[in-house]
């Protein structure tokens, strides 16, 4: 025979998706964001990301090359944990504070349980829990944006939902009118002009990314829309019906990157549509709980870890109804 | 107006272009056929003949040996050179060899039945089994059987299935164009013979032209109703179809005719038109030759029995080496892996990729990212089937409902790891069937 025709079972197309282009429009959506924050938070900021994808990137590839498995370092998988790592720690960290977080996310979390799609809690988050419970100092350090981050002209402050929590017992006007803590007003709240770790603060900047990515078909609206509104009627009803202090929740804080980008990961989330509705559900529960009646002041990057190890036990009982079974 | 659809679903490139707008054309005549006497779902025909006979169009050349199971007739006059087994479509099977003489003398048996209205549902029926009429969309399910329901499955519509969700092809499409009156014609016939009042063809809003031509010839007709459908696959899957039609699902594990619903292929319905209309039986089908691989493109009407390498020459040849060739659509058709075999009732199209896009691409680990979840249009879970099914953990891919897999391949498409998940399945599907057949 003279040609060698491919014989392989249908379907014989493909859809041009990759695990590449899923991951590569999940940093391009939070490009934006970062980038505010590195404006706002100064070169610090832009360290501490560089150094957080850098480490994500040499510690999979390294795993990759002791485990003997194909090292697919380039697949946009490990930047995008990197980049996540470090949105969510303060603009002042030192430069190992996102090593040894990268190193935890990739190394624990993702490539000891088996890699790329094995991970059962969201790495970066993970790794984030990790440095919070090990460096809470450092890991609370946060700055007034526009200023340095470190060096002398850095200036500390607390977090708006921490200033809300802690002094004025969730009473927002009362907060923005203090003069004493100079609580950040509803609009700085949206554009990020307030303190906080380097990638949560532009609500408005992530909100666009996240619609890219529903635009793009990589993550579904459930999750951020449920997330976001049990959050939002929560707070409501708990926060004695007043719509300012359900949108200073709403955007003060990380609800926007954990709702679009982190609930959203795609390992550590429930498979199925109707599990994915369950665990937003959850993921803003736990979020209002902890942060009015919690120790901390933000609750959801512990609410989304909580989810995230309920998600398999969730997925076995959220099981779709098949074609033409009983409904 | 407003167009109707299924649940989930994929769109995957249409690639008509180079196809649809060539009309018809009969190709060349095969100088030898190979007709396999087993070209549907069931068990295979006897021979009829033997080496040294004489044969004419349309004459039996296979008897049925079971109820699930479609005569085969002569498309050519000439003598029977041998009946042996020779390769057709994966695998060997026993053939009947003719050598045409080129006259294509018909055969006695080959006479119009007489008109609609003079025929009973049961002659039919009758006359359909006799003309070997098969599913001609490409499962080749023989159609008598589909159209004998137990006394007591109340049928209350026929379908027709325009849909040709397949990308590249377009057969049923010009058939739809050129042949509209043949499709009414046997829509009515079929309605006729299992005794209902509705009948609907289904036609994807991609091919508008279609739907026209298809309205214009049912004008009048009581009782049929042309609707226009959603672009998407697997539209023209039965149940998804009959869902589009009726808003009814076929229950879980059950027949079409559990949720009241016959379907049929145009194509099929064109060919009860002949059988019934000119006496001739299914000796010979509309197929789309077409793909990057060949050089023009064609929808041809191609005899029974040809060798697919000719027909392949009547549209230029292949352009460059071919990486693949496939016998259907790119979805559900079947590669092969020599062009060296003959052509069957159930050849919609033969689809040549370039050796680039017979590439087969690299699989990583799922990232469970729920996509084929979410255009699983028969609702299923994919991913967790395909995960039991390569771990031999098959009583738990049943419990999954594996077996509702209806094998239109969206899964595997949708895959962003490119996992190969419908084959997985289709391996697990098998193993449940398997055990269920062990512990009768």
């Amino acid at each position: 025979m003279e040609q060698r025709l491919t014989v392989s079972s249908s379907p014989h197309i493909r859809s041009k998706d990759s695990v590449n282009s899923i991951m590569r429009d999940v940093v391009i959506a939070l490009t934006p964001a970062t980038a505010f924050g590195i404006y706002k938070f100064g070169m610090n900021a832009f360290m501490v990301v560089a150094v957080a994808i850098i480490a994500a990137m040499v510690t999979e590839a390294a795993i990759q090359k002791m485990r003997g498995v194909p090292v697919t370092v380039t697949d946009w998988s490990a930047a995008l944990t990197g980049l996540l790592l470090a949105m969510n720690v303060p603009a002042s960290a030192p430069w190992w504070i996102p090593v040894i977080g990268s190193v935890f996310a990739i190394a624990i979390v993702k490539q000891a349980f088996g890699g790329l799609g094995h991970n059962f809690m969201n790495p970066a988050l993970a790794a984030r829990a990790m440095l919070m419970a090990s460096w809470p100092v450092r890991m609370t350090a946060w700055v007034k944006p526009g200023l340095p981050a470190v060096g002398p002209d850095a200036v500390s402050t607390a977090t708006p939902l921490a200033m809300l929590k802690d002094s004025y017992a969730f009473d927002v006007s009362a907060a923005v009118s203090s003069s004493s803590l100079q609580a950040p007003g509803l609009m700085d709240v949206l554009v990020g002009n307030v303190a906080g770790c380097i990638g949560e603060v532009s609500a408005v900047l992530l909100i666009l990314g996240g619609l890219y990515l529903i635009w793009r078909k990589v993550i579904s609206w459930r999750i951020p829309t449920i997330y976001i509104g049990t959050v939002a009627i929560l707070t409501f009803i708990l926060g004695g019906f007043d719509i300012n202090l359900v949108l200073y929740h709403l955007f003060a804080g990380g609800l926007m990157l954990g709702a679009f980008f982190m609930a959203t990961d795609y390992a550590s989330s429930p498979i199925n549509p109707r599990g994915q509705m369950y665990f937003a559900l959850g993921c803003g529960l736990l979020t209002t709980v902890i942060r009015f009646y919690g120790g901390y002041p933000e609750g959801v990057s512990y609410s989304i870890l909580l989810m995230n190890v309920a998600a398999p036990l969730i997925e076995k009982y959220s099981s779709p109804r098949v074609f033409g079974g009983a409904k | 107006m407003g167009l109707l659809s299924f649940i989930g679903g994929i769109h995957p490139p249409h690639a008509k272009k180079a196809s649809e707008k060539k009309a018809i054309l009969k190709a060349i005549e095969p100088k030898i056929v190979r007709i396999p006497l087993r070209q549907h779902i069931g068990a295979p025909c006897d021979p009829a003949v033997k080496k040294g006979d004489y044969v004419k169009v349309g004459q039996e050349i296979g008897s049925v040996s079971s109820f699930v199971c479609a005569p085969i007739h002569s498309s050519v006059s000439g003598t029977v050179i041998d009946v042996k087994k020779v390769d057709v479509l994966g695998g060997q099977e026993l053939c009947v060899i003719i050598e045409s003489d080129g006259k294509n003398d018909l055969h006695e048996s080959v006479q119009p039945k007489g008109e609609l209205d003079s025929l009973e549902p049961k002659r039919i029926i009758e006359i359909i089994r006799d003309s070997g009429i098969v599913g001609m969309g490409g499962a080749g399910f023989p159609t008598h059987v589909k159209l004998s329901p137990p006394p007591e499955k109340a049928i209350e519509t026929v379908i027709l299935n325009g849909a040709e969700c397949e990308p590249y092809l377009t057969a049923d499409h010009r058939l739809m164009l050129e042949s509209p009156e043949k499709i009414v014609f046997g829509l009515k016939a079929i309605m006729k013979a299992v005794g209902v009042e509705k009948g609907y063809i289904g036609i994807e809003n991609n091919k508008p032209d279609a739907i026209e031509a298809m309205k214009v010839a049912a004008k009048g007709e009581n009782g049929i109703e042309v609707v226009g459908l959603h672009t998407k696959y697997p539209q023209g899957a039965e149940k998804q179809l009959i869902y589009a039609c009726t808003k009814r699902e076929v229950p879980s594990g059950g027949l079409p005719m559990d949720a009241g619903a016959v379907v049929n292929n145009v194509a099929t319905a064109a060919a009860v038109s002949d059988a019934i209309q000119l006496g001739m039986p299914s000796v010979e089908r509309i197929c789309t030759v077409t793909g990057s691989g060949i050089v023009d493109a064609q929808n041809l009407l191609i005899k029974v029995g040809t060798e697919l390498s000719e027909i392949v020459e009547q549209c230029g040849g292949y352009k460059g080496t071919p990486g693949k060739v496939i016998l259907g659509g790119p979805m559900m058709g079947i590669a092969t892996h020599t062009d060296k075999i003959p052509s069957t009732k159930t050849t919609s199209g033969v689809l040549v990729f370039t050796p680039e896009e017979a590439k087969l691409p690299e699989t990583v680990n799922c990232i469970k990212c729920g996509k084929c979840v979410e255009i699983c249009p028969a609702f299923l879970q994919p991913a967790a089937l395909s995960a039991y099914s390569l771990k031999g953990m098959y009583e738990q891919a049943e419990k999954i409902n594996a077996l509702d897999c209806i094998e239109c391949g969206s899964c595997s498409f949708v895959c962003p790891s490119k996992r190969p998940l419908l084959h997985s399945i289709r391996v697990g599907k098998r193993e449940v069937l398997a055990a269920r057949r062990r512990s009768k």
